[in-house]
């Protein structure tokens, strides 16, 4: 198959509608970028998730898309509340991984000469890699009310503070979640695992903000120049992939039954408004909670890490929650479609929200100038603090990009890194790293990913979002 | 050959090889622990037995590897060899040799976190039966 792409302007391109697609696909991105993916692949799987029933206006990918399995990652997906599906496939294994950002009272200069106490000592308080287990053991019972609650369970036994609750995204907590709708399998994997960090491609990075794009908007934020920060990219760890797993499997039965002509297995889908539908978002929801506690936990014991190092109080570290934000989930959200404000299912696997100012569903302190937006880049590189914006409500379901998304395989990556020592090559850059993994170095080198501020200048520069901060790493914690 | 890695920008994926039926699925078992863990440090005392079902040969496959890394993420049990002594498309049963993990002798290589049904294949061929499966890492 041949896709020809229209360009609509400066970073969009149009994926005209054929064959059983119901609406046009739309790429945000830049020459160059286009050239780098696998873009065969990616845009037939934007073509794909434009068959699926009820989907409205458009089957969007952001910059950093790449080939996923089933919807793309970086795809941006909104089905009518009533008449749309909901799709497993469509928020991806990992419900809910995001990235958190707290922002401390200290400078650079006064952490770099701690820096590797601190990153040793995070590293021994923050467990991390491959299947690695928390300090928190969980019975059934008291799992069942992590996925009830989300972050406020971890600020009611004691990680963390109101505030945290109040600057994460839905406040940390997807009322709908339903801890009967999932398995005893997602519970049992999920058990062990709350409070770590985890493995691929997760990190914890103690950053500066080495620029500042827009003053008004990052004073708001509470951040400034030379501030030292902590970025933290997790997600629902093991429970979050059985959900998604279990509801593939059941979806796949349930797709046969009601003779939806899918193009891929992996799109496996159900009518929202149908038990099936509901029994995943109320499931998918618990792993959304899941993570929220996760992260809320694992800032908590960075802040204790902090405190120790540096023996200073609360009040005069700072390190307050400036935004957590998730990028693989579905939610039910109100948007003008049509002139219209309906009820629609916002699918992002691999995109961040972006909701602009005066948006209901924003806290009051950033309903005055929209939602923080936290890109993370690769680890040698760089990340950005971005703020919503109204287009961003107007063109993508208030969505944006989620990262710099990957251009080698791990395999491809490992094979670059042969012979090479990476955490060498990234201290000479000023960066330390600590890792778990063997081989999770290599497979995240920055070569590995797009060059992130080429996904950040078509998000700006199309609108959907707009730069407040540059973070430089300092230091890296990877799974 | 039992199976080679395949290069996918996100994840990886394994391309199985198999004198029949049986031997594939025999070998995909193989492929997914050989790409956890080192195999040869595993003794593969205890045992272990399976039945799952399918609507078809990609589902039952899928079901397969579901099912040994369920084995592997909840019960910490690292499958040496799997015998299976039952297969039709609709519905496998098997006896699988493990060992419990312990830290201080296996090594973890990758996790693997889901098997996928992107692009899955499972096909009789000229020479044999082959498969192609995709995991999520």
């Amino acid at each position: 198959m041949i896709i020809e792409l229209k360009n609509i302007d400066e970073y969009r391109w149009e994926l005209p509608k054929t064959g059983a697609m119901r609406v046009p696909g739309i790429i945000y991105s830049n020459a160059s970028l286009l050239k780098d993916i696998k873009l065969e692949e990616t845009l037939k799987q934007v073509a794909n998730v434009a068959t699926l029933p009820g989907i409205l206006k458009a089957s969007l990918a952001m910059p950093d898309m790449h080939w996923g399995y089933g919807f793309p990652i970086g795809g941006v997906a909104a089905f009518d509340w009533e008449n749309g599906i909901i799709s497993p496939g469509g928020v991806g294994y990992d419900i809910n991984c995001g990235v958190r950002l707290a922002a401390s009272s200290l400078v650079e200069k006064e952490v770099r000469p701690r820096l590797e106490d601190l990153i040793n000592a995070l590293y021994q308080n923050i467990p991390s890699g491959v299947g690695s287990t928390g300090f928190v053991k969980l019975s059934i019972a008291e799992e069942k009310k992590v996925l009830k609650e989300g972050s406020s369970w971890a600020v009611m036994h004691g990680f963390g503070e109101d505030s945290d609750i109040e600057h994460t995204e839905d406040e940390g907590c997807m009322q709908n979640a339903d801890p009967e709708t999932v398995s005893q399998r997602a519970l049992e994997r999920g058990r062990k695992q709350l409070g770590t960090l985890g493995s691929g491609n997760h990190f914890l990075e103690i950053g500066v903000v080495e620029k500042i794009f827009d003053k008004v908007t990052a004073q708001a934020f509470g951040l400034f120049e030379n501030q030292v920060t902590l970025l933290l990219h997790s997600g629902s760890r093991g429970f979050g992939y059985q959900v998604c797993d279990d509801f593939l499997a059941f979806m796949t039965k349930h797709v046969k039954k009601t003779g939806f002509d899918l193009p891929d297995r992996q799109l496996a889908c159900a009518m929202i408004q149908s038990k099936e539908g509901l029994r995943y978002y109320n499931a998918m929801a618990c792993a959304a909670n899941y993570a929220w506690a996760n992260r809320q936990i694992m800032l908590h014991r960075s802040r204790e890490v902090f405190s120790r190092i540096f023996d200073m109080g609360p009040t005069d570290l700072g390190m307050n929650l400036v935004y957590d934000v998730c990028h693989n989930i579905a939610k039910k959200e109100y948007h003008i479609v049509d002139g219209k404000k309906r009820a629609i299912c916002v699918h992002r696997k691999g995109a961040t929200r972006s909701f602009p100012a005066g948006h209901e569903g924003l806290c009051e302190k950033y309903r005055k100038t929209g939602q923080p937006i936290l890109i993370p880049g690769d680890m040698g590189t760089a990340s950005y603090v971005l703020v919503g914006t109204k287009k961003a409500m107007e063109e993508t379901f208030g969505s944006t990009c989620h990262g710099a998304g990957r251009v080698l395989s791990r395999r491809a990556a490992k094979r670059a890194g042969k012979g090479r020592a990476i955490n060498r090559e990234l201290e000479d850059k000023g960066v330390l790293v600590r890792c778990a993994g063997r081989s999770t170095l290599a497979e995240e080198m920055p070569e590995a990913y797009k060059d992130i501020s080429q996904v950040i200048d078509v998000v700006h520069g199309a609108g959907i979002s707009k730069k407040v901060a540059k973070l430089r790493p300092m230091a890296v914690l990877k799974g | 050959m039992k199976y080679e890695t395949i290069d996918h920008t996100a994840d990886f994926g394994i391309h199985v090889f198999g004198a029949d039926a049986k031997d594939l699925f025999a070998n995909a078992a193989f492929a997914l622990f050989d790409l956890i863990t080192d195999i040869d440090t595993l003794k593969g005392v205890n045992e272990h037995k399976i039945r799952i079902t399918g609507d078809d040969w990609p589902d039952t496959m899928v079901n397969w590897l579901r099912e040994l890394l369920y084995l592997w993420t909840c019960k910490e049990m690292l499958v040496k060899t799997a015998n299976i002594s039952y297969l039709t498309e609709h519905e496998l049963t098997a006896r699988v040799n493990f060992d419990p993990y312990d830290p201080d002798r296996h090594e973890i290589k990758n996790e693997i976190k889901a098997v996928t049904y992107h692009q899955i294949q499972v096909e009789k061929g000229l020479l044999g039966w082959e498969s192609k499966i995709i995991f999520d890492v």
